[in-house]
C-alpha cells in the first residue's frame, strides 16, 4: 500500500469556494498568504478581515472568518472603527492600489499616523482592475491603461506614488515592507513579511502594512507568465522590495519568534 | 436627579454617554464642536473609545466599523459635515446595523455660516446618501428634549438597525438651560447575533451592502421598505398646542417651533384662533394626526428657518383640503415671533367665513 502525507492543501483560514479572479491573478496567492499567516498563528476565531471596493470586494466570502465590506477607500477608517471596540481582535484590511493611494490616501496615512493597531495588505498591481483598467496613481510610467491611452505621461499625471517608503515615515508604523509574487522564492518573503505584519500587530506594536506587488494580466493585456515578467522586469525596478520600516520592537519580536 | 444648567452640545454628549455609547468618532466644525470636546473628555475617563478622526468621510466610516460590532456607537457634525457622510451612511443603512449621528444645522449653501439655520431637512430627511430609503431624524426643541431624544435614538437604532439623526440648529446646541439628566445606563454586555465579534465557535458572519445579483438587491431593498413602513406605522411623534377648535395651525419644529409658540401665545391674547403643531420625528413626519388636523382647521401656517422645506411635507398633510401657507428665514438669521404674528395675523384676517 502506498502511504499518502498531505504535502499541500487549501488553508482553514479559506473557504472551499471558487473566487473570480482572473486565471494568472496574483490576489489569490496574496489570499493564500494571509491564509496561511492567519492559520500558523492560530488566530482565525478572533480575526476580523476588512474587504475594500476593487477586484478584492468578495474577499470576505473567501476568508473563513468575520469580515465587513468597506467603501471604497475607507478600510482603514472602517478597521479603526472596529479595533478601537475589539482591541484583542485581529483586524486587517486588503486594499487594491486605486482604493489605498488614491481615494482613501488620507484614512491610510492617518491610521499610520495614529499607530492604529491593525494590519494592511496593500495589492500595488499599477492599474484599476475592478472597473476594467484605468490609471491608478501607481501606473508606471509610459504605461498604457484605458485613461492613459497613449501611456502614463509624467508631465500631465506626475509619477506613480511610492506608498510603502510614504507610510514608512509615518512615526506610527511599527512594520512597513514591499515584497513581490511574481516567483516562488518572492512570494515565501512576502509571506515572512505578512507573519511578521500580524505578529507587530498581535504584540500591539502599531500599524503595519505589507504592500505585494501584484499581476494583472487581464488588464495589462498579458499572458499570466508575461504578467510575472512584468513585475520583475518592470514594476521591481520603480518599487525596490523590502522592509521600510522595521521599529526594534518589531525587530526583537521577529529574532524571538524566529 | 438634579436639574443642572447645561449647554445643548453638552447635553447631547452627556446623554448619549448615559445611554451607553461605547464609541465616538468625529471632526470639529462650529457650531457642534462642545459635543466632540466633552467626548473627548469623557469618553477615555470611562474607558470608552474616542478618535477624532482626520475628515468627517473616515468619521462615519469608524462609526461603520465600530457599529458592525454591535456596539453604540455614533458622530456628530455640521451640515458641511453631514453632507461628506453622506456614502457612509448609505453603507451604514444598506448593510442595517445602527449608528446615531447628531447634525447641529448652520447656514448653507456651501461654507455659509455658523448661525443657526434647518437648512438640512432635504439632506436629513430625504435620504442619506444613494440608495432608496430614509433614516429616522429627531428634532428637540429644548435641551431636555435633547436628552431625551437622544437616549431614544440609541433605542430606535438597535430596535430597527437603521440610522437615526438628532438634528438641531446652532441655537439649541449653544443655548443653556435647565435640564436633568438621566442615569448611567450600563454598557451592554451581550452581543448581537449579527454582530461582527470573531468567528470562534460558530459561522463566519459577513457584514456588507453589496449585493450583485439584480433580484438580491431587490430582495435588500423590499426588506427596507418593509421595516420602514413599519416606522412610518409606530413612530410618528409630535407635540401641539391649544390645537382644539382653531382656524389656523403653526406648523415648526426645533427652533422654529419654539419661536412660533411664543407667535402662537400672543395671537391667542389677541382672540384669534391659533395652535401650535410641532414634529418631533421628521422622518416618519407625524402625517397621521396633521391629517386629522387638516379636517378640522381652516389652513396651516409653516414656519421653519429654511426656504420652506418641510412645507413639502405639511402640503402632502394637508392632502389639498386646506392652504399651506410659509414664512421662514434663511442664512442663519433666526425669525422673530413678531414677523410670525404678523404672518398669522395676515392669513388669520383673509380666513373665509366658516362653513364647516
Ligand atoms: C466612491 C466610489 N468611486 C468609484 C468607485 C468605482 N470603483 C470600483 S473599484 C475601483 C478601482 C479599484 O482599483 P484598485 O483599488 O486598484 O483595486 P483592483 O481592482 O485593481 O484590485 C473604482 C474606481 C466606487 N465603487 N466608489
Ligand atoms: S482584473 Fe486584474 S486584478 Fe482583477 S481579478 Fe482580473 S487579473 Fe486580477
Amino acid at each position: 500500500m502506498v502511504e499518502e502525507k498531505v504535502v499541500y492543501q487549501r488553508p482553514d483560514a479559506l473557504c472551499d469556494v471558487p473566487t473570480h479572479y482572473c486565471p494568472g491573478c496574483t490576489h489569490g496567492v496574496a489570499h493564500r498568504l494571509v491564509a496561511e499567516v492567519i492559520d500558523e498563528l492560530g488566530v482565525r476565531g478572533r480575526t476580523i478581515g476588512v474587504s475594500p471596493v476593487g477586484c478584492a470586494v468578495f474577499a470576505y466570502q473567501y476568508f473563513d472568518m468575520d469580515g465587513a465590506e468597506a467603501a471604497h477607500g475607507r478600510a482603514p477608517a472602517m478597521a479603526t472603527g472596529i479595533k478601537r471596540v475589539m482591541p484583542d481582535h485581529v483586524v486587517f484590511t486588503y486594499q487594491g492600489d486605486g482604493d489605498l493611494a488614491a481615494i482613501g490616501i488620507a484614512e491610510i496615512i492617518h491610521a499610520a499616523t495614529r499607530g492604529e493597531n491593525i494590519t494592511t495588505i496593500f495589492i500595488n498591481n499599477a492599474i484599476y482592475g475592478m472597473t476594467g483598467g484605468q490609471m491608478a496613481p501607481t501606473t508606471l510610467p509610459g504605461q498604457r491603461t484605458t485613461s492613459s491611452p497613449s501611456g502614463r505621461d509624467v508631465e500631465l499625471t506626475g509619477y506613480p506614488i511610492r506608498m510603502a517608503e510614504l507610510l514608512a515615515g509615518m512615526p506610527g508604523a511599527a512594520y512597513v515592507a514591499r515584497q513581490s509574487l511574481h516567483s516562488v522564492k518572492e512570494i515565501n518573503r512576502a509571506k515572512r513579511a505578512i507573519a511578521t505584519a500580524f505578529k507587530a500587530q498581535l504584540a500591539g506594536l502599531g500599524f503595519s502594512m505589507v504592500e505585494l506587488l501584484s499581476s494583472c494580466p487581464t488588464n495589462w493585456k498579458l499572458t499570466p507568465p508575461e504578467a510575472l515578467a512584468w513585475v520583475e522586469q518592470v514594476m521591481v525596478p520603480y518599487y525596490p522590495l523590502g522592509e521600510y520600516k522595521v521599529t526594534d520592537e518589531v525587530r526583537a519580536l521577529t529574532r524571538k519568534q524566529g | 436627579m438634579t436639574i443642572e444648567l447645561l449647554k445643548g452640545n453638552v447635553a447631547l454628549a452627556e446623554a448619549a454617554i448615559r445611554a451607553g455609547v461605547e464609541a465616538y468618532f468625529g471632526y470639529p466644525i462650529t457650531p457642534q464642536t462642545e459635543l466632540l470636546e466633552h467626548m473627548a473628555k469623557r469618553m477615555p475617563e470611562l474607558g470608552r473609545a474616542f478618535v477624532q478622526a482626520e475628515s468627517e468621510v473616515a468619521a462615519i466610516n469608524m462609526v461603520y466599523g465600530a457599529a458592525c460590532t454591535g456596539v453604540r456607537t455614533m458622530t456628530s457634525s455640521s451640515s458641511p459635515g453631514i453632507s461628506l457622510m453622506q456614502e457612509g451612511l448609505s453603507y451604514i443603512a444598506g448593510s442595517e446595523v445602527p449608528a446615531v449621528i447628531v447634525d447641529i444645522m448652520r447656514g448653507g449653501p456651501g461654507l455659509g455660516n455658523i448661525q443657526p439655520s434647518q437648512s438640512d431637512y432635504f439632506q436629513v430627511t430625504r435620504s442619506a446618501g444613494h440608495g432608496d430609503y430614509h433614516p429616522i431624524v429627531l428634532a428637540p426643541a429644548s435641551v431636555q428634549e435633547a436628552i431625551d431624544l437622544m437616549t431614544e435614538a440609541f433605542d430606535l437604532a438597535d430596535k430597527y438597525r437603521h440610522v437615526v439623526y438628532v438634528v438641531a440648529d446652532g441655537l439649541l446646541g449653544q443655548m443653556m438651560e435647565p435640564a436633568e439628566l438621566p442615569p448611567m445606563q450600563p454598557l451592554r454586555k451581550e452581543r448581537a447575533g449579527w454582530a461582527l465579534t470573531g468567528s470562534e465557535g460558530r459561522e463566519k458572519r459577513i457584514i456588507t451592502s453589496l449585493q450583485l445579483n439584480a433580484p438580491d438587491l431587490e430582495a435588500v431593498n423590499l426588506r427596507l421598505q418593509f421595516k420602514l413602513a413599519e416606522i412610518r406605522k409606530r413612530e410618528q411623534r409630535s407635540t401641539e398646542m391649544l390645537t382644539e377648535n382653531v382656524r389656523l395651525v403653526v406648523v415648526g419644529y426645533g427652533t422654529a417651533g419654539r419661536i412660533a409658540e411664543t407667535a402662537v401665545k400672543r395671537a391667542r391674547e389677541d382672540g384669534m384662533k391659533v395652535g401650535l403643531f410641532r414634529p418631533i420625528t421628521l422622518w416618519p413626519f407625524p402625517e397621521r394626526r396633521l391629517s386629522a388636523l387638516a379636517d378640522q382647521v381652516d389652513a396651516f401656517l409653516v414656519v421653519e428657518m429654511n426656504a420652506g422645506q418641510m412645507l413639502d411635507d405639511v402640503r402632502l398633510a394637508a392632502g389639498g383640503q386646506v392652504p399651506v401657507s410659509f414664512v421662514g428665514r434663511m442664512g442663519g438669521v433666526v425669525p422673530v415671533p413678531e414677523e410670525i404674528y404678523d404672518k398669522i395675523e395676515e392669513i388669520y384676517v383673509k380666513l373665509p367665513v366658516r362653513v364647516r
